[in-house]
């Protein structure tokens, strides 16, 4: 993220960590977590589940911000979000986009 | 944020499920099942995954109600769902409440019949278009009229999902569906006027994209007494996007997503939807005025005087066996029945 100006406060503004849990094996590949996650963590996985449909992936893990949407709007109880230790604004983990490949499945 | 997330936390299974950050070769299969879903407390595991279609909005729905009871930490013995019959009617056999899978059209009846006798309950009917507003559709104004102390959710994707896609009392005019081949024609029913009109106390519609404020609402709504009505509009991929080639459920979250229109408060006669028309969703009404329970106690008091026994508030009638009933009221009921199971015995 780049700022015009570095914010006063940034040093002590905390932003939440959280970790995605994937239940695979009941996702039916709506892919509504993969294309409403705001910090664009998940990518549909190219694998099965056992009744055939792509689940998604956590490609970005370290990004996650807990913000629970994903869990929200999954209508068949696979994914959710824990919290992890909050971090500081400073010390996110920087994914180089050149990297990751966004590939959309279902 | 739910203290019980806290607690999953703490336990990092990331390298279990994700020993790399980026996505594993192909071939390894999914990785093994993650913990148990934090709402799980709220939802019968043993049957999920459940019947409905991918990318069916109704597991939206239920989510929301289960955050609610979650974030509101309500006594799960106090709550009871009621379902219809219908793909949204298998609510009450998903959610681990006390429920009851009435007939087609009859959740109302049902429910009122669960009010009026343990009016401590809180009764939450969950149940599609089809079957409130067609095929239970009297029972539906009844209940408005009166004020009864039931919290409606009605899950409309405009459609009678589970039968086929025929035409459904909610279906916009010129979508077409099985039983209208070449566009429907007639006029379709505007719900929060309808029941805005009727006399409900609590009017809502919010479409399955809009979960926090569907939340909130579903939190207002357990909080309040009287009738209230909460509209949630969602996606029947199979049927009603299928036979309008409207796309994937998708495509239908992404249009509520661009022609929805929040205006809390605006005038029910004004929300109608029109086929691919604008959503206009928020809290169209938030009064209060005396509920059946309320009128009953207070007009019989009047009328009868001491010869009136109201129904306790803890719901008296309904004591543990071996157990005598404390309150004055419990104690009349008592003496009422006690003969009748002599004659009977």
């Amino acid at each position: 993220m780049k700022y015009w100006r570095k914010p006063l406060d940034y040093e002590q503004i905390e932003i939440p960590h959280g970790e995605v849990h994937i239940i695979a094996e009941r996702c039916k590949g709506c892919v509504f977590c993969v294309e409403y996650c705001p910090k664009h963590v998940l990518v549909m996985s190219e694998d099965f589940n056992a009744k055939g449909y792509h689940y998604p992936q956590a490609l970005k893990q370290g990004e996650c911000v807990n913000c629970n949407l994903c869990e929200m709007i999954c209508p068949e109880f696979a994914i959710f979000s824990s919290s992890l230790p909050n971090g500081k604004l400073g010390q996110v983990a920087e994914v180089n986009p050149d990297e990751v490949t966004l590939t959309k499945g279902g | 944020m739910n203290p019980k997330r806290e607690v999953i936390g703490q336990t990092s299974i990331r390298s279990k499920v994700h020993p790399v950050p980026f996505a594993p070769p192909r071939g390894e299969g999914p990785p093994p099942v993650a913990d148990e879903h934090p709402l799980a407390a709220y939802l019968r595991m043993d049957r999920i995954p459940h019947i409905w279609c991918p990318t069916c909005g109704i597991g939206i729905a239920v989510k929301c109600l289960a955050e609610a009871l979650d974030v509101l930490q309500l006594d799960t013995n106090k709550v009871a769902v009621v379902s219809g019959i219908g793909c949204t009617g298998r609510v009450a056999g998903y959610m681990k409440l006390d429920g009851f899978h009435s007939t087609h059209g009859r959740a109302i009846p049902f429910a009122t019949g669960l009010k009026l006798g343990r009016p401590e309950l809180k009764v939450v009917v969950f149940s599609g278009d089809g079957d409130l507003s067609g095929i239970g559709g009297n029972h539906f104004i009844h209940a408005a009229r009166r004020n009864m102390d039931l919290m409606v959710v009605l899950v409309n994707n405009f459609i009678y999902g589970m039968t086929g896609g025929q035409n459904a009392p909610t279906t916009p005019v010129t979508a077409k569906t099985s039983t209208m081949p070449f566009g429907n024609f007639e006029h379709p029913f505007n719900l929060p006027a309808l029941a805005a009109g009727c006399g409900a106390d609590y009017v809502a519609r919010w479409t399955t994209l809009h979960v926090r404020r569907l939340t909130r609402s579903f939190k207002e709504a357990l909080n309040r007494r009287g009738f209230r009505f909460i509209e949630v509009i969602a996606p029947c991929s199979t049927l009603y996007a299928r036979l309008n080639k409207l796309g994937t459920g998708y495509d239908l979250m992404e249009f509520y997503h661009n022609n929805t229109e929040i205006k809390n408060g605006a005038d029910p006669q004004t929300v109608d939807i029109g086929f691919q028309g604008k959503i206009i969703c928020g809290r169209f009404v938030d009064s209060e005025r005396p509920t059946y329970l309320d009128m009953m106690k207070q007009h019989y008091t009047k009328v009868l005087g001491d010869k009136f026994v109201p129904m306790p508030e803890e719901g008296g009638l309904i004591w543990p066996p071996g157990e005598k009933p404390t309150t004055p009221a419990a104690k009349a009921t008592a003496e009422v029945r006690e003969p009748e199971e002599v004659t009977h015995g």
